[in-house]
This record gives C-alpha cells, sequence and structure tokens, in this order.
C-alpha cells in the first residue's frame, strides 16, 4: 500500500509524519503547479470549484508517483466538500485508474465505520501507536503555523526584502528529504530560530490586514496566488483566523478553552447571520466583526468561484463595513483568475488602508492643536 | 528667469498609452492620448518624443510617475519615481480636479472600475472582472460595425425618439441583439441609444452592484468622452455627471501628482532624460524557466546591453533582481 493525499497548505508535513510513524508507505503528491491545475481541469466537471480541480491534480500526480491509495477528509457539512471524496472517486473510476479511497468522515454517528477505516489504514499498529502518531501529527500541525507566523511578522518588517521568503524556500527543500514526524518536527523548530534571525527594521508599525473566507483557499498558498507573501512585500502584516492549527483544535481536539473562544467569535455575527449556512462563511463574517474591533487596517475575504456559503457571507459583509468602518475587499479565485488584476486589486487596497490611516492621524493631530 | 518644474505622468493601458506634463500648481502643459497598438514600448518612446517637442525648451523634469497595466514596463522605459496601480491614480487626479468628488465611475479601454470616495480618500473599489461588454473597445468594435466614426456615437443616441432595449448582459450576446434589432427595421440611433443604456445597466449591475453612488459623479476614462453613455448614466442615477477637462488623461494625471508629492518630500527623480529614452535601445526577450513544472514564462527587458527588469515567475527567482520591484518597495 502507497498512500497519497491532496495537498493542503502544510497538512503534508503532520499527515507524512504520522503515516512514516505508522509505518506505511507515503507519496506525498508533487507541490502544487500549473500542471497540476491544468490536469485537474481537464478531468473535473467545468462546474466544480477549484480546490476539486487541484485535488484531482494531485491524485493523478501521484499515482504517477506509484501511489495506489489515497487518504482525503469528508464533511457532513452543506457545502459541496461534503461529496470531494464520493465524487473523485467516481472520476478516478471513469478514468480507468485502480486506485482505493478512503474518506474519513466525522464521526458524528457511525463511529463504526470511522474506526474500520482507520483500521484498514493502520494495519497492525496497535491503538495505543495510533493515538501517539496522532498526537505528534497535530504538534507538527501547531508548529509549522507558528513556524508562519513569524514569517507573517518577519515579512512586513524585514530590512532585506525577501529574507524570510528565501529561507521558507529552503525549508521546504529541506524537509522534503526527512522521514517521520520527529525528523520534521526538528526541521520545522530549526527553522524556526532561523526565521527569527531575520533582521527588522525598527519601529516600523505596518498596516495590518486580517484574511478571511474559505479554509482551502486561505491555507494553500498556490490557490490564494501566495497572497500572504503578496501583502508582506507591501509591506503588510497579514493575520489569519483560519489555519490548519485552528482547524484541528476546533474539530478535533478537547482544547474545552479553545472551542469556548471560538463561539465566542462566532457569536458577534448573530446580528447578520447566526447559523452555519455551511463552509466558513459564518467564520468569515464573525472573523471580520472580530478583526474590526481589535482595530485591524482592513480585512480580505477569499474564495473560490462559485463557493455557496462564502456568496453568502459577501453580500453581508458590506452591511459589515458600514457598521464597523473597517473596510473589506472580497477576491475570487479559479483557474482563469489573471495575477496582474488580483495585484493591482492587492495594492489599491493597501493603498486606501494606507490613506485612511494617514487622514485618522490628520485628525488627531488636529485634535491636539484644538484642545 | 529661473526654469519652470514640470513633473510627467505615464499611463500605458490596454488600448492607450497617455502622457500628460504638470506644473506645479497642477496646471496641464501638454497631453498625448495614443493608441497603445500592442507595441507599447515603441508607443511609449514616441509619445515621449511628441512630449518633448510638446514643451518649452528649458524646462526641467523634476519628477515622473507610471501608472496603467503596463506600469511596470513603463517604470524600467522611463526610469520611474514612483509605479502606482491604476485605480489611486485616478482617484488622487479625480480629488484633485473635483475636490467634492464622491463617486468616480471610470470606463476605460478594456477595463471600467467604480471608485468610491468619502472624506477625502478612496473608501472602496471594484473593477470588472470577467466582462468586457461595456468598455471602450466594445463600443469601439460596434461604432465600427455600423460605420459611424466613434466620435459621433454619443451625439447620434441623443437624437433617438424611442431607444429600443438591447440585451447587455454579454458583448456576444448584445452583438447579436443589436443585429436582430436591425433587422427588424429600428433607427440606427434608437439601437445606439439603446447599447448606450445596456451597457450603463450592465456596468451598474456588475461594477456598481452593492456599492452607494452619491453625488457629486465623476465620471473618467476614454468612454467620457460619449455622451450617449453620460446621458444614459444621469438618467439611471438620477444626478447629475461631472466630466473633467482632461477626462481622458486622467489616470496619468494621478500618476505626475504623485510624482510630485513624492519628489517634494525632497527625493530626487531618476528620470532618463527624453533624449535618453530615445536613444536607448529597449528590447525584450522571453525563456521558459525550468526550476519546476511550473515552467513560467519569464520575460527579460534590455536595456542598452544590461537587464533592466524581469517579469512572470511565480516563486520570485526571477523577481528578487528586479529593480522596479526595489524602486516599489523603496516608494512604499
Amino acid at each position: 500500500m502507497k498512500v497519497t493525499f491532496p495537498h493542503m497548505g502544510q497538512a503534508y508535513l503532520a499527515i507524512k509524519g504520522m503515516l512514516d510513524d505508522l509505518g506505511i508507505e507515503v507519496v506525498i503528491p508533487p507541490p502544487i503547479t500549473e500542471r497540476t491545475l491544468e490536469i485537474g481541469t481537464k478531468l473535473s466537471p467545468e462546474m466544480a470549484c477549484l480546490p476539486l480541480k487541484i485535488n484531482i491534480g494531485n491524485y493523478i500526480e501521484s499515482v504517477e508517483k506509484g501511489a495506489d491509495t489515497i487518504i482525503i477528509a469528508g464533511s457532513c457539512g452543506p457545502c459541496r466538500f461534503g461529496y470531494y471524496g464520493v465524487v473523485q472517486k467516481e472520476i478516478l473510476k471513469d478514468l480507468g485508474y485502480d486506485v482505493d479511497m478512503i474518506i474519513f468522515d466525522p464521526p458524528d454517528s457511525d463511529y463504526r465505520a470511522f474506526i474500520e477505516r482507520i483500521r484498514k489504514l493502520a494495519g497492525k499498529n496497535s491503538w495505543v501507536n495510533i493515538a501517539q502518531a496522532f498526537k505528534r501529527a497535530s504538534i507538527i500541525v501547531k508548529e509549522a503555523d507558528e513556524m508562519l507566523d513569524i514569517a507573517l511578522r518577519k515579512r512586513a518588517r524585514e530590512v532585506n526584502k525577501g529574507d524570510t521568503d528565501s529561507r521558507l524556500y529552503r525549508f521546504e527543500r529541506e524537509v522534503w528529504g526527512k522521514y517521520g514526524s520527529q525528523e520534521i518536527l526538528e526541521t520545522i523548530r530549526k527553522y524556526k530560530g532561523i526565521l527569527s534571525q531575520v533582521e527588522e527594521k525598527p519601529r516600523v508599525s505596518p498596516l495590518k490586514i486580517g484574511l478571511v473566507g474559505e479554509i482551502y483557499t486561505l491555507v494553500e498558498p498556490y490557490v490564494n496566488l501566495h497572497i500572504e507573501k503578496k501583502l508582506g512585500y507591501l509591506g503588510v502584516e497579514v493575520y489569519r483566523s483560519i489555519t490548519l492549527h485552528e482547524w484541528v483544535k476546533v474539530h478535533l481536539s478537547l482544547d474545552v478553552k479553545h472551542r469556548m473562544r471560538h463561539k465566542r467569535i462566532l457569536r458577534k455575527a448573530a446580528p447578520y447571520l447566526n447559523l452555519c449556512v455551511g463552509g466558513h462563511a459564518w467564520q468569515t463574517i464573525a472573523n471580520s466583526i472580530y478583526y474590526s474591533e481589535c482595530g485591524l487596517d482592513g480585512v480580505i475575504q477569499i474564495m473560490p468561484f462559485g463557493c455557496m456559503p462564502e456568496i453568502v457571507a459577501e453580500s453581508i459583509l458590506p452591511k459589515v463595513y458600514q457598521d464597523y468602518g473597517t473596510p473589506i475587499m472580497t477576491l475570487v479565485v479559479d483557474e482563469m483568475t489573471g495575477e496582474a488584476g488580483y495585484f493591482t486589486r492587492l495594492e489599491a487596497f493597501v493603498d486606501l488602508l494606507e490613506q485612511k490611516r494617514r487622514s485618522k492621524a490628520d485628525e488627531y493631530k488636529e485634535s491636539l492643536f484644538r484642545g | 528667469m529661473n526654469t519652470k518644474k514640470v513633473f510627467l505622468g505615464v499611463d500605458v493601458g490596454s488600448v492607450s498609452i497617455n502622457v500628460v506634463a504638470i506644473d506645479q500648481g497642477n496646471n496641464v502643459l501638454g497631453k498625448i492620448y495614443v493608441r497603445t497598438e500592442g507595441k507599447p514600448i515603441q508607443i511609449l518612446k514616441k509619445a515621449m518624443e511628441d512630449m518633448a517637442s510638446m514643451l518649452p525648451v528649458g524646462v526641467e523634469i523634476r519628477g515622473v510617475g507610471t501608472t496603467g497595466s503596463g506600469r511596470e514596463l513603463a517604470a524600467v522605459v522611463v526610469s520611474a519615481d514612483v509605479v502606482k496601480n491604476e485605480i489611486t491614480a485616478h482617484g488622487i487626479a479625480a480629488l484633485t480636479f473635483v475636490p467634492d468628488a464622491r463617486t468616480i465611475l471610470e470606463i476605460g479601454g478594456q477595463d471600467s472600475k467604480i471608485i468610491i470616495l468619502r472624506d477625502g480618500v478612496v473608501s472602496d473599489f471594484a473593477m470588472n472582472t470577467v466582462c468586457a461588454a461595456g468598455t471602450g473597445s466594445f463600443l469601439d468594435r460596434q461604432a465600427a460595425r455600423l460605420n459611424i466614426p466613434i466620435e459621433k456615437f454619443g451625439e447620434l443616441a441623443l437624437k433617438s425618439k424611442s431607444p429600443v432595449r438591447i440585451a447587455g448582459r454579454c458583448a456576444v450576446f448584445a452583438e447579436s441583439d443589436m443585429i436582430h434589432k436591425q433587422q427588424m427595421g429600428c433607427s440606427c440611433e434608437d439601437i445606439i441609444r439603446g447599447l448606450c443604456e445596456a451597457l450603463v445597466r450592465n456596468y451598474l449591475n456588475n461594477v456598481g452592484k452593492g456599492k452607494e453612488i452619491l453625488p457629486r459623479v465623476v465620471f473618467q476614462g476614454g468612454v467620457a468622452a460619449n455622451v450617449g453613455i453620460r446621458k444614459a448614466f444621469e438618467e439611471a442615477l438620477g444626478y447629475e455627471i461631472t466630466v473633467p477637462e482632461h477626462y481622458d488623461v486622467m489616470g496619468a494625471l494621478g500618476a505626475a501628482i504623485l510624482a510630485k508629492d513624492y519628489v517634494s518630500k525632497g527625493h530626487k527623480t531618476k528620470f532618463r532624460g527624453f533624449e535618453e529614452i530615445l536613444k536607448k535601445e529597449f528590447t525584450s526577450r522571453s525563456f521558459e524557466c525550468n526550476g519546476c513544472a511550473n515552467y513560467c514564462e519569464i520575460v527579460e527587458l534590455i536595456a542598452g546591453d544590461s537587464v533592466a527588469a524581469r517579469w512572470g515567475g511565480r516563486c520570485g527567482k526571477w523577481t528578487r533582481t528586479n529593480q522596479t520591484a526595489e524602486k516599489r518597495s523603496a516608494v512604499m
């Protein structure tokens, strides 16, 4: 059995670590490139959302490297993601690929099927082993996100433009050849140190932008056209509302304190939307309000073209802007997105926030003179 | 006699290249509007030559700014002090010439945008994303098809007594609907008027969706010359529309104003000088990077015998040596 999985940001580090620890052979899909998207677009229904297409591209590229089993998470939420595993299975079957697909739906009611699937994947490993491997994987998720957070802070402040990203690039190269959660974790920790040493400009107070929106587009840099990097280049400090670590904490861990905090933020959306309408629409609204209250300069919503839950959120966000006064911009990505227009919008948005900050500072100065 | 201080603004768009020169009081000393014709470098050089001949002898260029989709390219060719996106440039220009503006409708060759201004700053904006219906290129094409000079298009629309309804949702459908109405025997004026109304409807429903359009409304971009569209906007919005004197070169004007602000902060201009722009040979060549499976097409712009800039890489490996990228960060 050679197992593969779709890419989603840094998730491959944790999945690889976990499967290595369980002694399962893994094929990491090659990094997402133009070719991945091309394969996915060709083989998927045209109306499918972008993540599905990229998943398909990942599978095919992994199968080319010898993978024969695919694992993917499922979902019972009212969003198309719930059908991903099943539809993808059909697509691959129609194409004549002889691969096995193990779909991990959340074990809301059917624990038995869930356990059976884990057994199928983990083979003879003891439950203690499985639990430990899972625990170590969640530590990888946590530390990898901490590493990215350092990068977000550094990019906005680095003295030599590009320092942070060249270090991250070196990390990606180095971690690719590691085996087992221990080695992967060590590499992450090493690079956390290396990234912390990026020289910062003294006394800068960069613009702060919060990212909200659909989870896959937020987490996978290829899909959001490296928005964090681009904003960092424009001197902006980025805050991410949804990360893999956040998702794990809310859905898979027993961190009650964090779950309560999550719910407290969700409650902020109550005047606008007070239930889950699928995907992360609820979180998008709640986090936009939360960021406004925290005093961030702006909020950017990102979603794949045709994402129903996020479209619901998009139509509510102008009201949030009206009530809270923090500018919000929506960006939609799909396989047709042109990079130039995307960057123009980001640049214009950053200019807008800068002007706004300056005029606020002027007002403050004036009030000092008057008072 | 002291020399006059002049600031240049260059807007390299998909359809036209605009160059303006202003003095310190934002008075326009000269403006040039030429078609890009797919050869931005040559046409830009020619436009610069025309501009040089238009300015009185002895003026001193103190700063230069570029904008438009070709802003990076133009920045390398003229060696610009400021490189800015078109939204900011248009916003600045409108606020300078129409200080009480609260909404800008901008329709250019291949894109259209709406910019919302509040208290003298840009507070919201949107650009058309997918469709070219309602942009200058489409109007151009329809005018050519009906054999009407584009300059007469708007006037003809005003002559219409009973406009027909044209489906303006999509450029292709609009065209076939126009042909259909023609075959039905509708008069040319009525069809053109109908088209103007359809385009305005389309603009307000797509680009202007969810935006609060408040007076004063400024209409700029090449299409603002079209009185038919102007009238249709006034009817749809119920406000009077202001078309600034230099509506067709507002982007370039914004870039010039931004260059002026930049230089006034004590920076010295990097402008190459007209002669050197004309003398210098600019060539571009492209190659495929084999670093990963993206196979990015990298374009190199060569000025004289050295590489002036590179574009096109996704990973940033090639842009790291990009001078314009450094310049931009210097401006920020």
